[in-house]
């Protein structure tokens, strides 16, 4: 089976010259939840960037489902993959959620009533319906994200990939956000520091250091590993202790 | 009134304000006339009596500079409650009120029966400058955040002992609107970056029905056809 998705040997160096990726290498199987861990500075919104072709690789290669970024095929890429950004108030930017929702889909050239059903399921599957016709501003933060995680969803994508998704959020709108996300039938790519929450939702972590993936493993197992935690600036929160297996 | 599909709202405003700008300003009976269709405009859209007058203080400027004229006008003068007034100078006073004034009542109008997203999605019916009606539509979407922004870091000063009370603390509040203008450039480059991710090409796809019928029009272009006839008919 093809992988969602896999990357060799990506290495990046920002036009300033500086370096942010050294050689990333990882592959993500289809139905996979992963969390990517680092601390900030370690290159993961770069990695991410790279995933649907917004910076290109100086070196290596990102391929999507068999399907290799590069300029020719960003559109088919970008369809594929579903990336959920930080703040939602840059990714929702249309007049109302629906509209919002509706973006992608009608980029990729539907309309009617089948942009219709796409849009409501999108939003039913992330518990969004009954604010469909509110504008994103009228939403509480933990509403927005969700409806973010939607906007993507629209595009039936192969990977979903989430920066960040917890930040910000209250222990409630946290606990929701996750019930969504283990509902959904997709991969996901979970790019986070919130170490509690990676082992909640997914089974295998990579951790991001350096520019390089510096280990890759069940999440239970490399949490409980407390020098390769200190060794990547990785810290659980106080009192918190995950036992090994 | 407030069902009509925006682009023919906007349209018939538009083609209202050009009868209105092309009368010529002698024609008194004219101009009460189109005031007596705006007020029919206003009582069959059901438009509260106090949400005009209140909207109409935008005009004030206007009105300021219309006042102006006739006291700094050349040309022969004349005697008004003691003041020595310009002739020619009346004229364009009267002209600018009269014209600038139905203007501004008729797009009230068109403000009060139409949501601010509507207006732009009848734009964009309208096939006017992509460019211009994507760059409206983000601003209506994010004037809130700015503002929300705005306040925090007004929030954050004062928390710091800032207070604003003369000319000496400009300098501060011009850094921070520096910084506004900073983060909003940066949130522009994000919200572009997330667009992309979706399969932006550079054209916003139009989304939803609202296509308007002939009685839609019909019922719209009502208001400019009949300051057409006042226009004929008072020739």
């Amino acid at each position: 089976m093809v992988n969602s998705l896999e990357v060799r040997q990506l290495a990046y160096a920002y036009p300033d010259g500086t370096q942010a990726l050294f050689g990333v290498d990882l592959s993500i199987a289809r139905g996979e939840r992963v969390a990517l861990l680092g601390p900030n500075g370690a290159g993961k919104t770069t990695l991410v960037m790279h995933l649907n072709g917004i910076l290109t690789a100086g070196h290596g290669s990102v391929t999507v489902a068999g399907t290799p970024v590069r300029n020719d095929t960003l559109k088919e890429v970008r369809q594929r993959v579903g990336l959920v950004f930080q703040d939602p108030d840059d990714q929702l930017f249309m007049p109302t959620v629906r509209d919002d929702v509706a973006f992608g889909p009608a980029n990729a050239g539907l309309r009617g009533a089948e942009l219709d059903r796409v849009v409501d399921d999108a939003l039913e599957r992330v518990g969004m319906l009954a604010a469909a016709d509110r504008p994103p501003h009228h939403l509480s933060f933990g509403q927005r994200r969700r409806v973010a995680v939607a906007t993507v969803l629209a595009m039936a994508p192969e990977i979903l990939v989430l920066d960040e998704p917890s930040s910000n959020l209250d222990p409630a709108a946290r606990r929701e956000l996750a019930e969504v996300l283990r509902s959904l039938d997709v991969t996901v790519l979970m790019v986070t520091h919130d170490l509690p929450y990676a082992l909640e939702l997914c089974e295998r972590s990579l951790v991001l250091s350096g520019g390089v993936i510096a280990a890759d493993g069940p999440t239970r197992e490399l949490l409980s590993d407390a020098d390769l935690l200190a060794r990547h600036r990785l810290e659980l929160p106080y009192g918190f202790a995950i036992p090994a297996g | 009134m407030h069902r009509l599909p925006a682009q023919c709202k906007l349209l018939a405003v538009f083609a209202f304000a050009l009868v209105v700008v092309a009368t010529p300003r002698e024609r008194f009976w004219a101009f009460a006339a189109y005031a007596v269709l705006l007020a029919g405009v206003a009582v069959a859209a059901r438009v509260p009596a106090t949400y005009v007058p209140r909207r109409m203080v935008i005009e004030l400027p206007f009105v300021l500079f219309a006042f102006l004229i006739p006291v700094v006008g050349l040309g022969e003068r004349t005697e008004v409650l003691g003041l020595s007034l310009s002739v020619p100078g009346l004229w364009s006073a009267w002209n600018i009120l009269a014209k600038a004034t139905l203007g501004v009542v008729a797009s009230i109008l068109l403000a009060a029966t139409t949501e601010p997203r509507a207006v732009l999605l009848g734009a964009q019916r309208l096939r006017l400058p992509s460019l211009l009606v994507q760059i409206a539509m983000f601003m209506l979407r994010y004037m809130d955040v700015i503002v929300a922004e705005m306040r925090r870091m007004r929030v954050a000063r004062e928390s710091r002992g800032f207070e604003a009370r003369n000319l000496r603390h400009v300098p501060v509040i011009a850094r921070s609107a520096g910084a506004l203008f900073i983060r909003s450039y940066e949130r522009g480059e994000r919200v572009h970056l997330a667009m992309l991710s979706r399969g932006y090409t550079g054209q916003l796809p139009v989304i939803g029905e609202a296509a308007a019928s002939a009685a839609h029009w019909a019922t719209a272009l009502a208001l400019p056809a009949a300051a057409l006839a006042v226009w004929g008919l008072t020739w």
